[in-house]
């Protein structure tokens, strides 16, 4: 992963370069105006933060089933680069909402699927924070019940509440939109595995550290 | 041997709570007082806001369900008889399904008193379709229970464990939730709307089985030191 870091971290920054000149020459949603170039940010962060949920999930299982420690390094990486995009997602579906619906808060399904996926994963680092020892397993089984959980909510969630725009939006873009679209995905995306390259290197070089203060004693 | 141990594990908490009703008081003691403070907010003049009954119902169950799970591994605490059930040469799945079946036995007395007072207080319909009712109880129960124990288990060795338990355990369980309230209003309209009800019994015996297969899966990994 070393060798390949810097290299995806020049195509991220170029893509991240370019995708503002792309995304402004693109033409404008008709009903939306200028308010609809958040989807470009917003359905992209969602992209991100469903990757990072599941690289968490499935990296936790493997820590509680074979103790491997790099998978819960990856758990934490995942669950704290879900947080950072679910964030950046909250933030920016109320910009869209107020315009489109004229209220910050719908109460509609995704976005409130999002918010409890967020509070999952926030649930996640504070136990990890705050759990004191041993906390690792029991935030890599929330991890694994969160990732469970999301087909769950989608269900419940939707029946109890609709008014988001359908995902069957995306292949009905109309021309000139599905460029910069899948661009920003893909810089989200690269993005997202950049973070959890940083963050679980992070987290091994806190082991290492903490093994070597240990010898030291 | 599987069943075996997982009843005896439910005989002996059974046991001690016959003997103290101190979970079954206080939890019920608490849910009533769920009850009350929710009503103060969601009743005007005397006239109860709509679905407000099925709502209040719900969360009374969910806010004394974590404080009976919180004190049933407490309690285990004690004399360090959680080490003792882990010692026992049983298999561990078969403890945790036998404080399961514990905590949704005791959340089964506690809403056989509950439902007839939220009926009473707020003159809800919700004895219009008993089955219907009881399938959406025991199944949310069941599914909240599910995820409940397991992380109620792994907190004994916390020192947060009373803040964790509700941190780790609403963001989870909110489908059941989600369910058992619109299940319930659905029971409660002029006419019960049975399909809806049927659909969310459904999706919670999803929930239930797909929580408990998890939990018993994990159990095992988790609850080794």
């Amino acid at each position: 992963m070393k060798r390949v870091f810097l290299p995806v971290l020049a195509v991220a920054a170029a893509m991240f370069a370019f995708a503002p000149i792309y995304i402004a020459n693109a033409p404008f949603e008709a009903s939306m105006g200028l308010v609809s170039k958040i989807f470009y940010f917003h359905v992209p962060s969602w992209f991100a933060m469903f990757a990072a949920i599941f690289i968490s999930g499935i990296s936790s299982a493997i820590y509680l089933f074979k103790g491997r420690a790099w998978a819960d390094r990856l758990g934490v990486a995942g669950a704290e680069v879900a947080v950072l995009f679910g964030s950046m997602g909250l933030v920016t579906g109320p910009l869209w909402g107020r315009k489109s619906w004229g209220v910050w808060w719908p109460w509609d399904a995704r976005v409130t699927i999002a918010l409890l996926l967020e509070l999952t994963f926030i649930a996640y680092l504070l136990v990890r924070k705050f759990g004191g020892p041993g906390s690792e397993k029991l935030a890599a089984a929330l991890s694994i019940f969160g990732m469970f959980n999301v087909p769950f909510l989608y269900m419940s969630v939707n029946i109890w509440r609709t008014i988001h725009p359908p995902t069957t939006v995306i292949p009905t873009l109309p021309s000139g939109m599905p460029g910069p679209f899948w661009l920003s995905v893909a810089a989200f995306l690269t993005l997202c595995a950049l973070l959890l390259t940083l963050r679980s290197g992070l987290e091994h070089q806190r082991a290492a550290l903490d093994a070597l203060y240990l010898e030291d004693e | 041997m599987f069943t075996k141990v997982a009843l005896l594990v439910l005989r002996k908490d059974v046991a001690i709570e016959v003997k103290s009703f101190e979970m079954f008081s206080t939890t019920l003691f608490f849910a009533v007082s769920c009850v009350l403070v929710f009503a103060f907010a969601l009743v005007r003049d005397g006239v109860v806001v709509a679905d407000a009954a099925a709502g209040i119902l719900w969360i009374a169950i969910a806010f004394a369900g974590t404080l009976a799970l919180g004190r049933t591994f407490e309690r285990e605490r004690y004399a360090e008889t959680l080490r003792a059930l882990l010692l026992a040469p049983a298999p561990r799945a078969a403890i945790y399904v036998g404080k399961l079946l514990g905590i949704v036995l005791l959340l089964a007395v506690g809403e056989a008193i509950l439902v007839p007072l939220v009926a009473l207080l707020f003159s809800a319909a919700l004895f219009a379709r008993p089955l219907l009712l009881g399938g959406l109880l025991l199944a949310g129960t069941v599914g909240f229970g599910a995820v409940g124990t397991l992380f109620a288990a792994m907190l004994v060795r916390s020192r947060t464990r009373d803040v964790m338990l509700p941190i780790l355990l609403y963001p989870i369980t909110v489908p059941v939730i989600i369910a058992g309230v619109r299940g319930t209003a659905a029971l409660l309209e002029a006419a019960p709307d049975e399909p809806t009800a049927l659909m969310w019994i459904g999706l919670l015996t999803a929930f239930d089985v797909v929580f408990v297969t998890l939990a018993l899966w994990t159990f095992e990994p988790l609850m080794t030191e």
